[in-house]
Formats: structure tokens, sequence, C-alpha cells
């Protein structure tokens, strides 16, 4: 009767457990020096290009994958959204949280995507993957920070580790998913004609999975910039953190603008990406 | 003639507890006792026969006999349960994965029902597909895909995609890969099955124009008798797994095994669906206000037939002559067809079918006119054509 009426210590396991992966701190500060290495590179890109060519840049790269359904519409949004971060005094804010994303999101992709393969290939991987995934979906985004503060510290590197872990499942399931719809004959016409594994990959398995993938890509960069409010909590820089100083402030009109800085950005990353799925 | 392909014994369970289920295969127990007992699904069961060098086999069966497994054991897509697959003497269930990759780029390639064609690739890059596999080089594989591609009818196609083909095209193109990757033996899993009739019968022909060329060695699955019978060196059928019974077409159609062929053969029996116009020919024909015996004569000597079919200026069907009575018109000086004219020739319209007609076709030796409804004459119908169509050698063109 006991166990019924006393708390199961899972809070005590899950510290215990903690505080001896704390043990590697080896391991953790190489992994902290390899992304704050790439969040760097990233930021010190950003900081390095003027202004008006990031504007020529981001434009360029519209009209580059809009090229052939011509609605510019897109670019008009851009000019005036970046104009308007600009003039609230955003922009590095608004690079920052760049940053995060697409260093985020890099990794994201980096071990998404192979993942994906893996469980599309691998009847056992599935099976261990997808409760794995729903839990770290369904989890709420907040719990992430407490271990990735405690092995990472503040800053940007744990800010992207949550970031990660967040938005790593739709990238890892979509490819699965991807992969799995491709139609059986076609799979077995590759196979007839003696495909090996990594012919059947490349020609025919990821070529078809592409669509669904970029939808699963698309996904996990809206949900790493969904982090960046959570993330400025434990000192990731960016438009985040102003929203978190405003409402510390009480600032209605600062935490406003600041989050219509992340709905522009979040719009001219979903809309980009959307089109490279076409 | 060698023998390419040997299958001895073949056996296919799908499911788990294959140990007991290949014992219950083995005590002749049904599919369905099978499938009650272990819940495991037999798709072959202790399948054998040889196929040879050259010659054109034909799987025949109802859904779920078991046709598409066994294809597919051939190339091994799927793994055998139990029993030998010989290729050259190699056993392919022997064969481990590097193996039988090779064997696959060098010795088969399959033609796929609905086509199976990559929608990524140009129709070229399709064709070349196989070659690519085996790590051609570019020029070499499209050149060698320009000459599939010409061989199946196709030219000029190259950049389109599968899409922008119609489904006829599209099995062109499936035909083509096969046939640019230059494997002895071709494996057609109901390969025209999905095409409307005309593009069909199209692809039947062709397949057998390119088979007189090349000798491949061609394992067809087919659901149809009639073109079974066409292309078939032998017909082998299937019932839940078990090969009932395999021959040449004329042993299917004269000695079928059991009940079950001989419901196959009933099942197309040939006159329930043709109909008059399919069976009927061009006679010779004259028209009586124009032309007179002798222009009647010239006629059927020309059309090697002794009658001819007389029609008026509205050419409107109105009688026969017969090449004895129009000679001795001739003969006599006599102008006027309409003395020998003969009224009572049985007619019919085109849509009638030929089992309907059948009894009255053996009993009347005079041929039956085929007449529209403003008793035009489109053909005749002659004895021995009906007979030629029920046989399978169509005249409907
Ligand atoms: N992957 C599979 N798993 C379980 N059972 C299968 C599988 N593939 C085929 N079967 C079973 O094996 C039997 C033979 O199927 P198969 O597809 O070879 O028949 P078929 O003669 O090709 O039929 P059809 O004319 O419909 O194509 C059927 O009972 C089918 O249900
Ligand atoms: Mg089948």
């Amino acid at each position: 009767m006991d166990i019924l009426i006393a708390k199961l210590p899972v809070a005590d396991w899950i510290n215990d457990f903690v505080k001896w992966l704390s043990g590697f701190t080896g391991f953790f500060n190489g992994v902290t020096n390899f992304i704050g290495a790439i969040a760097n590179m990233f930021q010190w890109v950003f900081d390095l290009i003027p202004i008006w060519l990031f504007f020529v840049l981001i434009l360029g790269l519209t009209f580059y994958v809009k090229r052939n359904d011509k609605k510019w519409g897109l670019l008009i949004f851009e000019l005036l959204g970046l104009l308007f971060i600009w003039n609230m005094g955003y922009w590095r804010d608004m690079t920052q949280t760049l940053t995060l994303v697409l260093t985020s999101c890099l990794i994201v992709y980096v071990i998404g995507i192979p993942l994906g393969i893996w469980m599309a290939k691998t009847q056992w991987v599935n099976m261990v993957m997808q409760p794995v995934l729903d839990f770290m979906q369904t989890m709420p985004a907040f719990v992430y920070l407490i271990p990735a503060v405690a092995f990472f510290g503040i800053g940007t590197v744990p800010g992207v580790i949550a970031s990660v872990i967040f938005a790593m499942p739709p990238t890892v399931r979509m490819t699965n998913l991807g992969i799995r719809q491709v139609p059986v004959d076609l799979i077995e016409a590759a196979d007839s004609y003696g495909s090996t594994s990594w012919q059947k990959l490349f020609k025919v398995q990821l070529p078809l999975a592409q669509s669904t993938m970029m939808a699963g890509i698309n996904q996990s960069l809206m949900l790493a910039l969904s982090m960046v409010v959570i993330a400025s909590m434990i000192g990731t820089l960016g438009l985040g953190t102003q929203v978190y100083f405003a409402v510390g402030r009480n600032d209605a009109g600062a935490g406003f603008t600041a989050g219509l800085s992340i709905v522009i950005l979040a719009i001219i990353l979903d809309r980009i990406t959307q089109s490279l799925k076409k | 003639m060698t023998i390419e392909v040997e299958v001895k014994n073949v056996t296919k369970i799908f499911g788990k507890q294959l140990a007991k289920a290949k014992k219950l295969v083995r005590e002749n127990k049904s599919k369905e006792d099978i499938l009650a007992q272990t819940g495991a699904t037999v798709g072959v069961d202790r399948a054998s026969f040889t196929i040879k060098q050259g010659e054109i086999f034909v799987i025949m069966g109802l859904s779920g006999s078991g046709k598409s497994t066994l294809i597919r054991m051939i190339n091994q897509l799927i793994p055998a349960t139990d029993g030998q697959i010989l290729i050259d003497g190699q056993d392919l269930t022997k064969l481990n994965k590097q193996e039988m990759i090779a064997l696959r780029r060098k010795k088969m390639s399959m033609v796929f029902q609905n086509f199976a064609l990559f929608p990524n690739y140009t129709i070229i890059q399709n064709v070349a597909f196989g070659l690519e596999i085996k790590g051609k080089d570019k020029a070499q594989r499209e050149a060698r895909a320009h000459e599939a591609l010409e061989l199946v009818g196709l030219k000029g196609y190259d950049d389109q995609y599968p899409n922008q083909l119609s489904g006829g095209m599209q099995q062109r193109v499936g035909l083509a890969r096969a046939l640019a990757s230059d494997t002895d033996i071709l494996l057609m899993d109901e390969a025209f099955s999905a095409l409307d009739p005309l593009n069909r019968k199209e692809m039947q022909d062709e397949l057998l124009r390119i088979q007189s060329e090349l000798h491949k060695t061609i394992i067809f699955i087919s659901h149809d008798l009639n073109e079974a019978l066409k292309l078939g060196d032998h017909i082998m059928i299937m019932r839940d797994g078990q090969v009932i019974q395999t021959g040449t077409p004329e042993e299917i159609l004269t000695q079928p095994a059991d009940d079950y062929v001989e419901r196959f053969i009933e099942d197309v029996d040939r006159s329930r669906v043709l109909t008059a116009a399919n069976v009927m020919i061009k006679p010779a024909m004259v028209n009586i206000e124009k032309s007179g015996p002798r222009t009647a004569l010239r006629e059927m000597r020309e059309n090697n037939t002794s009658s001819i079919y007389v029609i008026d200026n509205q050419q409107r069907f109105i009688g026969m002559a017969d090449a004895r009575d129009v000679i001795e018109l001739v003969r006599k000086q006599q102008k006027d067809l309409g003395q020998v004219l003969q009224k009572d020739v049985p007619t019919t319209n085109p849509d009638t079918p030929i089992k309907e007609l059948m009894s009255e076709i053996s009993t009347t030796p005079i041929p039956f006119a085929v007449l529209d409804e403003r008793e035009h004459l489109l053909g005749i119908i002659v004895r021995g054509a009906v007979l030629g169509a029920l046989a399978g050698d169509g005249v409907t063109e």
C-alpha cells in the first residue's frame, strides 16, 4: 500500500541522472564550443555584411525561389517588413534570432534527416523512435531549459540545444514518412534492375520523398523560431530578449513591436522555405 | 533448346509460424486450413516448371493464385520460403545480396502493371535507368536508350516526363527500359492489363515483333486467355498457389487438366464477346444499275470467289448471284443480272453476337450479309472466318 501513498521519487531519479551526466564536463564543453563556433560564425557573417546587402540577399533569394510561380507580393512584404525591423532598432536582435534559428536548424537537419532515413529503412529504429519523438514534441519546451542550463550554462548554446530538441521531430518524421510513401512498384523497379541500397536511396527514395521532407524542414524551422522567447529566459540574445524585457517592464508598446518583428521574420522564413518545396 | 529457368518445388508462405505452415503444406492441407490454423498465407505452393530459352511463358490464374509472388521470386524481390530456382544452373535462393544484385543487373529486367516509371526522371533517363545502375557512362547509356525507344516505336519524347505520356506510351517506355538493360530474361507482371483494348492489342503485336528479333526469354503474367493464347509458347495455369497445368496453347484448349482449367477456357468463350462486325469480311460487290454479268464475273475472278453480292445505286443490298448463273448469262449474251438474283440471303446487323448466329452459320451454305439500318451492305460472314476468330486469329481488322 505504501507505494500508493508515497510519491514515487521520479524527480529524484531525474535529478540524480542529470547530476551524473554533468560529470562528463569534457564532453559538454566540447559540444558547447562546437555549437558556439557555428553560432559565432553565423553572427560574424551577419555583423560583417552591411544592411543594404542583407536586403539584396534576402530579396534575391526570394526572387530566385519564386521565379516559377511569379508572385511578387512577398518581395514587397519583405522590403517593408525588414525596413520596419531596422527602423525599430531591432536589426541586431533580428540577426541574433536568425543565428539561433539557423544554428538550431542546421543541427536539426544534419541529425534529423539521417535519423529519418534510418527509421524508414529499419523497423526496430522506427519502433524505438516513434515514442521518443512524441515525447520530445509534447513535453513543454520550458522543461528543456533546465538540463540545457545545467549542462551548457547560459547564453546562446543552451538556447540552441533546447531549440534543437524541440524542433527536431518534424524533420525526422517527415523524412521517414516521405520515404515510406514512395510507391512500392517504384521500389520494386529500382530493386529489380539491381540497385544497391544507396543507389535506391539517392536515385529514387530521396528525390521522391523531397516534397514531404521539405514540409518537415519548414515545420522545424518554425518550431525553432517559436523557441526564441523561451530561450531568451536563459540568456539567448535576440528579438525574444526584447519581448522578455518588455514583459518585465510592463511595456506593451515595446512588446508589440518586438513581437511583430518576430512575426515578420517568421513569415519571411516560412514563405521562402515553402517555395523551396515546389 | 536450352533451359533458361528451372523452378523446383518453390513455396512461399507469408506470415509467422513458418515451420508449422511448411509442415502443413507438405501434408497437402488447403490454403484456407493453413490460414485458419497458423495465420500464415500460402502464396505459392510447391510450384515446379521449366522455361526454355527464347520462349514466351505465360502464367495465368485467378486473382490471388500466386502469379505475382511467383514471378517476384524469380528475381528474388520476394525470397522463397522453400525450394530451388535455377538460372544458368545457379540456385538463386542460395545467393548472397551482392551476388543477387549482380545477377539482376546481368540477367533480368521487369515490366510492371502500372508502368512504375520514375516521375522525377525524363523518358530517356527512365529508359537508361538499368544502365545507370550498372555504372555505364551517360553517353553510352543514352545511346542505348535511344535504340530501345526506337525499337518500341517511341522517338522524340526523350525530355518529356512520364506523366506527359498516355498509358500506352508509358508502357512502351517501361518495355524500352527493360530492353535497354540488355538482359536475357524479361519478367512482365500483367504488363498490358492497365491498357485499353486497342493499345493492348497493339502492344501485344509489338511484343511479338520485338520478340521475333531479339528472342528473349519472357515470363508474362496475364488474366486474359486471349492474350495468353496469342503470346504464349507455353501457358501455365495456377490456382491457390499451385500449378494446375502447363502446356502449349493447343494442349490447354484441347486437353484441360480439370474443371478449373475448363472454366478458364469457357470463361473467355469468344462467341459471346465477338459480334458480326468483328468477323465480317469484305465481299465481292457489284452495282446492278451500273454493271452487267461481265463485270460481275471479272470481279469474282479478282476476288477469288464463286458468288457476288449485288447492290443498287443507293448502295442497298438486293441479293446475291452465283458464278455459274452469271457465266450462263454471259454465254446467252444477256445483260440483266436481275434474272439470276437470289434474294433469300440470310442477313444480320453488325452488333449481333456470333453466339446467336452460330447454329445458322453452320447449317446454311450461303454466307450471312451484314447490313446496317439503311440496308447498306457492310460485309459478309463466312464460316471459315468465324471459326478462325473463335480460335484466336482475329479477323477484326
Ligand atoms: N506481402 C504479402 N503478405 C501477405 N500475404 C501476401 C503478400 N503478398 C501476397 N500475399 C498473398 O499471397 C497470395 C498470392 O498473391 P499474389 O499477389 O501473388 O496473387 P496474384 O495471382 O498475383 O493475384 P492478382 O491477379 O490479383 O495480381 C494471395 O493470397 C495474397 O493475399
Ligand atoms: Mg498480381
